[in-house]
Formats: C-alpha cells, sequence, structure tokens
C-alpha cells in the first residue's frame, strides 16, 4: 500500500514549474518499446530453426505456427485496450504504464521460456496474450494524459507519442538482428537470450517512462494560452462518458473512417515488397524492395507527426478528407504506374498512402477528443483500437486472395494487383462518406445531462 | 499533495530527450542505410 502510492494518480500531479514537455518523452519511452510488435518477424525465421539450427528439422516449429504469435499479439493489444480503457483513465498513466511495462517486458521472459522449453503455447502465452495485454494498456495509456497537456496542440501531441510507435520497429529490427547474431553459436539460435534481453531493455526503458510521467493540476492551462471563447463546431467542451460515446453515431463513423483508411493502408504495407518486385519484374531486386519497405517505414513514422500536426490547424475532419480523396487518386494511380513502368510514381505514390494511413493512427485520439472532451478520451481511445484488430484482417486478406484469385484466372503477376488497388480506392470513397457524416455529439450525451452524471464522479478529481 | 516541488531543469529536458532520441535516430540511420538500397 505504502510503496505502491506512488502510482496513485493524485501522486502524479505536476508540480509548479514542471515542463510539459516531459511529457511526450514519457510516452515516447511506452510507444517505442511497444512498437516493437511490427518487427516481430525477425524472429521467424529463427524460430523456424531453432532444433535444425541451419535449417528447419523435424519436430521444429512451422512459419505457420509462429505467424500466431504476432496475431494473437495484435488481437489481445485491441482486446485489451477497449477492456482496460476505463481502468487505465481511473487508474492514471503511472500505474497503466507500470502494468504496461510489466506485461510486456514480463511476456518477452514467458516467451523465452517457451523457446527454452520449446513449447510453442508458452510462447503464445507470454508474447500474444501477457504481451499482448501490455501492448493495448501501453498504447492507450499515454493518450489522454498528452491530450491534458496540449489543449492547444492535442492532434502534435499524440502524433509524438504515436509516431514512437511506428518508430518502435525501426529501433527493434536491427536491435532483435544484433543481439540474435551475439548469442548464435553453431549450436544455438540465440532468440531465448534475445528475449531475455528485449524483455529487461523494455522493462527499464518503459518503468523510465512511467516514472517521469505527470497530469497536470485542475485547471492548468498552457501559459499565455485561453480555451477559445467560440468553440469550433466540431469541438466540444463537455464530456461524454465511453459507454455513452459508444452508443452515438460518432463513435462508430469515426471506427468506420479508422477501419477503412487502415485497411487500405495495411494491405499496402503487407505486401509492399513482393508488390514492388512484381510490377517491376527486373528493375526492383529483392534488396531494393528490402530498402523501399525501410523507406515505407519512415514515412510510416513521419507521417504521423506530420498529419496529425496538421490537424492542429486544419481540423480533423478535413485531415481525412485529405486521406481519403488524396488516397483515392493515388491507389488509382498505382497499376496506371505499374502499366506505363515508372518506378518513381510507384514509390512516390506508397510512400504518400502509407503517410496517411500512419496518420489516419495518430489524427484519431485528437478526433476523439474534440468529439467527446477529454475526460474519457483514452477509454474511448482503446474501444476504438478494435478497428485496428478489424484492419488488420480485412486489408491483408483482400489483397491475398485477390491477388491470388487474379494469378489463378491468368492475369500476370504484374497485373494481379490493379483490382486490390482499385477496390481499396473504393474503400477510400465510403470511408470518405462515413467522414462526410461526422457531426458534433448531441449534447444529451454530455456528461451532466441525465445518467452519465454518476459516472462522472469517479474520474479525475473524485479519486483524489 | 504533488510528489515534485521544484521545476522542470533544462537538464532533465535534455536528458529525458536524449533518452527516446537516440536510440530513435539510431534505428532511423539504421532504417535510411537499408533504404538508400533502393536507388543503388
Amino acid at each position: 500500500m505504502g510503496v505502491l502510492s506512488i502510482l496513485d494518480r493524485e501522486r502524479t500531479i505536476a508540480g509548479p514549474g514542471f515542463s510539459r514537455w516531459m511529457v511526450p518523452p514519457a510516452a515516447l519511452c511506452i510507444h517505442l518499446c511497444i512498437g516493437q510488435a511490427y518487427a516481430f518477424s525477425v524472429f521467424n525465421l529463427p524460430m523456424t530453426r531453432l532444433i535444425g539450427i541451419d535449417h528447419s528439422a523435424p519436430g521444429d516449429w512451422r512459419l505457420t505456427d509462429i505467424g500466431w504469435i504476432f496475431t494473437l499479439g495484435i488481437f489481445v493489444l485491441g482486446v485489451s485496450a477497449a477492456l482496460l480503457g476505463r481502468w487505465v483513465e481511473d487508474s492514471g498513466p503511472r500505474r497503466a504504464m507500470l502494468t504496461a511495462a510489466l506485461c510486456f517486458g514480463g511476456g518477452f521472459f514467458v516467451a523465452a521460456a517457451g523457446v527454452h522449453a520449446h513449447d510453442i503455447w508458452i510462447v503464445y502465452l507470454g508474447y500474444g496474450l501477457i504481451g499482448g495485454c501490455g501492448l493495448g494498456l501501453g498504447y492507450i495509456s499515454p493518450v489522454s494524459t498528452l491530450i491534458k497537456w496540449f489543449p492547444d496542440r492535442p492532434g502534435m501531441a499524440t502524433g509524438m507519442a504515436i509516431m514512437g510507435f511506428g518508430g518502435g520497429a525501426l529501433i527493434a529490427s536491427p536491435l532483435s538482428v544484433w543481439l540474435m547474431a551475439r548469442f548464435s553459436t553453431p549450436t544455438h539460435v540465440g532468440v531465448e537470450e534475445t528475449f531475455v534481453c528485449l524483455g529487461v531493455i523494455y522493462l527499464c526503458f518503459m518503468i523510465v517512462g512511467s516514472a517521469i510521467v505527470r497530469i497536470p493540476a485542475p485547471g492548468w492551462q498552457p501559459a499565455g494560452w485561453t480555451a477559445p471563447a467560440t468553440p469550433r463546431r466540431l469541438v466540444t467542451t463537455a464530456d461524454v462518458h465511453v459507454y455513452e460515446a459508444l452508443k452515438t453515431p460518432q463513435f462508430w463513423l469515426i471506427w468506420w473512417v479508422l477501419c477503412l483508411n487502415v485497411t487500405a493502408g495495411i494491405g499496402v504495407i503487407g505486401q509492399a515488397s513482393a508488390m514492388s518486385q512484381e510490377m517491376f519484374p527486373g528493375r526492383v531486386t529483392a534488396i531494393a524492395a528490402a530498402g523501399f519497405v525501410g523507406l515505407m517505414s519512415l514515412f510510416n513514422m513521419g507521417g504521423r507527426f506530420f498529419w496529425a500536426s496538421i490537424s492542429d490547424l486544419i481540423g480533423r475532419k478535413s485531415t481525412y478528407f485529405c486521406f481519403f480523396l488524396i488516397g483515392t487518386v493515388l491507389y488509382a494511380m498505382v497499376p496506371t504506374a505499374g502499366a506505363i513502368g515508372n518506378v518513381g510514381l510507384f514509390v512516390l505514390c506508397c510512400l504518400v498512402i502509407i503517410s496517411m494511413y500512419g496518420g489516419g493512427f495518430a489524427t484519431v485520439p485528437a478526433y476523439l477528443k474534440d468529439m467527446f472532451g477529454t475526460r474519457y478520451v483514452g477509454a474511448i481511445h482503446g474501444c476504438l483500437i478494435t478497428a485496428w484488430s478489424a484492419a488488420g484482417v480485412f486489408g491483408p486478406v483482400l489483397v491475398n486472395y485477390i491477388r491470388q484469385y487474379e494469378v489463378g484466372h491468368g492475369v500476370a503477376k504484374a497485373h494481379a494487383y490493379d483490382l486490390s488497388m482499385y477496390i481499396m480506392a473504393g474503400l477510400l470513397v465510403v470511408g470518405f462518406f462515413c467522414n462526410f457524416f461526422i457531426d458534433a455529439v448531441h449534447e444529451r450525451h454530455h456528461m451532466g445531462h441525465g445518467e452519465p452524471q454518476i459516472a462522472a464522479t469517479a474520474g479525475e478529481g473524485g479519486r483524489a | 499533495m504533488s510528489e515534485r516541488t521544484r521545476g522542470t531543469r533544462t537538464i532533465d529536458l535534455l536528458l529525458a530527450w536524449g533518452f527516446v532520441g537516440i536510440p530513435l535516430l539510431w534505428g532511423v540511420l539504421e532504417t535510411v542505410k537499408n533504404a538508400l538500397k533502393l536507388f543503388r
């Protein structure tokens, strides 16, 4: 009780003179670590050779079995974010971030035990289930804190954190490869030790984040900033309870906006390497394709900060209109780029598309804050993450199966992606209309109007 | 009551941003090195 009280929400209230610019690094400590999930594929091949070492021996895990580790982790991310969002809001960022650290770091230790025992189910339990909870908790825990510290630039603030999730893979990928090289021997692949090292590194890093995070004192505002006297039509000053938000059409329209934007982007990310080589046979080599994938990772990360910051200037709705309009044109241009053999145009289209994919993730917390207020934005964001899980299934399935269908019906590989790209463009048109119909939340949903008022007492301030 | 009474010093900010910025910069540079292969 005594020691753990440092995790209490009231103990994280910033004192006078605390700089709000300490909070983005705290959030980045979490997101740079959990972004490792995007780089998990570097373990795929080594984990198929745990027994055979330089080849896959009988008894070694199959690639399809290993693929489930990442899938389970992302699935649990969505579920835990949705189920634990309310707890995160009520417990405060420090407790939530520390719990995320223990789950994510601990997940690696359990997964290492699974590799040691050569039992895939222990790895599923470790990285997939326990680590997945860490992913979900970590993803949403800094969001509402950042929005409260940066009421003048909520898009930029959350964009910075969510940029970290994109950047985490850039660190984890070379780090994991380097660690495996250090620990591998002629009789050992080195995955187990690498998992332990990553668990220690991520645990320490995330604990630092939870130690330096602070929430602003009630009524705090940035120096020299006052809330606009006449709020914009789509920016509410009221709060909506998380359960009430789920009853609004706005929540579900934003859910589809995110889902469709991510579906389109994830389909390209998953196939970027193969697509570039098949659309330009003989011109884009496997090495160049790997470089292209790296370039996409950079644009995915940069787009998160760029578009979320732009949304502070032009508004969230306009930003998503940009994604859907520009995205539709660019997806429709990809087959043309392939047909005329213009690699530069193809690369440019994909890079802008992927920047908007990242931008969609980074802009959505501020969109939710505009619609539903700051009080439960973290919990509402957690519920919205299920759109990501759904898109994670739709996107790759659409591209993979349509490509397979096209090739099976005699379409040349260079043109096997054309139909997928046009379908993605069509999905973005649907997304455009979902975004078009988003309007301000009716005031009957606001806290203080009837039933949701009861829950207001359990939140910030009420827990002091 | 807040647990923190003194204000944030410049060194605190530098340490905090360096703690996250240096690994991120390393990751970005490694990725740029790989990405350059596209143009070779």
